[in-house]
């Protein structure tokens, strides 16, 4: 062992091994009998010490391939097909307010003022297709976060003996990064963002 | 159909629209059609915009704030230091809606800001209200 402790720990971990090293050299530092709190206290390391133990042997019995070679990037695509058809979908309804403002134009009156106005509300509900591909964005980049974390904590905890893990992860490279990119966030959830109106009222206080 | 309004406003300016959302281009292009605006061209980045700037004659840009590799509020401080581009009005349009964007929109020197989704009467009046000061 790397540590110079005994060898065959009884559940195989370095982890356990440690755990009961420490529960031995505890015991073996008391005289006399056990207060109720020290034999509690005990007990308690005994339990994490196997939860430890066991949380180990699960995480390196998950299928982690599985996750980061097919799910992840399954998801990801299948998103991507979203935002795909989202925007297929979205020019076929724009040609066809194109074509009705061409019929606008040619029937006149008010039945041109009618249908005008009902293209111009189709026009602005059309920008669902950049808010959604601009949120869709965010959900693929979290689960690429996901997806790294899962192989980190799976090289860290789940191969006993394995190769040693790798550093954490550095944030990412701030150095150049334009106020623009920084202030980059997508969309806000519902609330969590200012109103038009609350635009307004902070570019009429800046003049 | 959009209202147009009083005020005149110069329907021959060029107008450069910027969005990496090419259906968001085809929005604003037909909402300013609809109020006449006709000579529209558009570029998807901040890079592409401020080439055609210095290559063209605008006078009115509406541009998105999230594009790679130029963003919007990028794009705008280059117009702003730029001798020729900096008095261009500058609209941007954009989902971006914290505080600190408009913040710092404003301090970066837009003319207007306006947050996805608009709608159609929300551009006029800004539109009109960004010539009329230009």
């Amino acid at each position: 062992m790397p540590d110079g402790h005994a060898a065959n720990p009884p559940d195989g971990s370095p982890e356990g091994e440690r755990i009961e090293t420490a529960v031995r050299a505890v015991l073996g530092s008391m005289s006399g009998d056990l207060t109720v709190v020290e034999a509690s206290l005990l007990a308690e390391l005994e339990g994490l010490g196997r939860t430890v133990a066991r949380a180990k042997q699960e995480i390196a019995s998950l299928r982690v391939d599985d996750i980061t070679l097919s799910h992840i990037p399954s998801a990801t695509d299948e998103l991507d097909a979203i935002v795909d058809h989202t925007a297929q979908a979205t020019n076929e309804i724009l040609d066809v307010c194109e074509t009705l403002e061409g019929v606008a134009g040619r029937v006149g009156g008010v039945e041109a003022e009618a249908l005008a106005s009902a293209v111009t509300r189709i026009y602005e509900a059309c920008s669902f297709q950049d808010i959604t591909g601009q949120r869709i964005g965010k959900v693929v980049q979290a689960l690429k976060a996901i997806e790294a974390r899962v192989e980190q904590v799976t090289l860290r905890f789940g191969v006993p003996g394995g190769a040693p893990p790798p550093p954490e992860p550095q944030p990412e490279p701030v150095e150049g990064e334009t106020e623009g990119r920084r202030l980059a966030h997508g969309p806000q959830l519902p609330g969590a963002g200012v109103s038009q109106a609350d635009i307004d009222k902070l570019l009429a206080d800046f003049d | 159909m959009v209202n147009r309004g009083a005020m005149p406003m110069d329907k021959n300016t060029s107008v450069l629209i910027v969005d990496d959302y090419k259906t968001m281009l085809r929005i604003i292009r037909n909402l300013l059609k609809q109020l006449d605006f006709e000579n529209v061209e558009e570029a998807t980045d901040g890079q592409e915009a401020l080439a055609k700037m210095r290559a063209g004659n605008f006078g009115l840009v509406i541009s998105d704030w999230n594009m790679a590799p130029m963003t919007g509020l990028d794009l705008l401080k280059e117009v702003r230091a730029d001798a020729r581009l900096k008095s261009t009005p500058f609209i941007m349009i954009t989902a971006e809606s914290k505080t600190e964007n408009v913040v710092a929109a404003k301090a970066a020197g837009v003319s207007n800001y306006i947050v996805k989704p608009f709608n159609a009467e929300t551009l006029r009046g800004k539109i009109e209200k960004v010539m009329a000061n230009a």
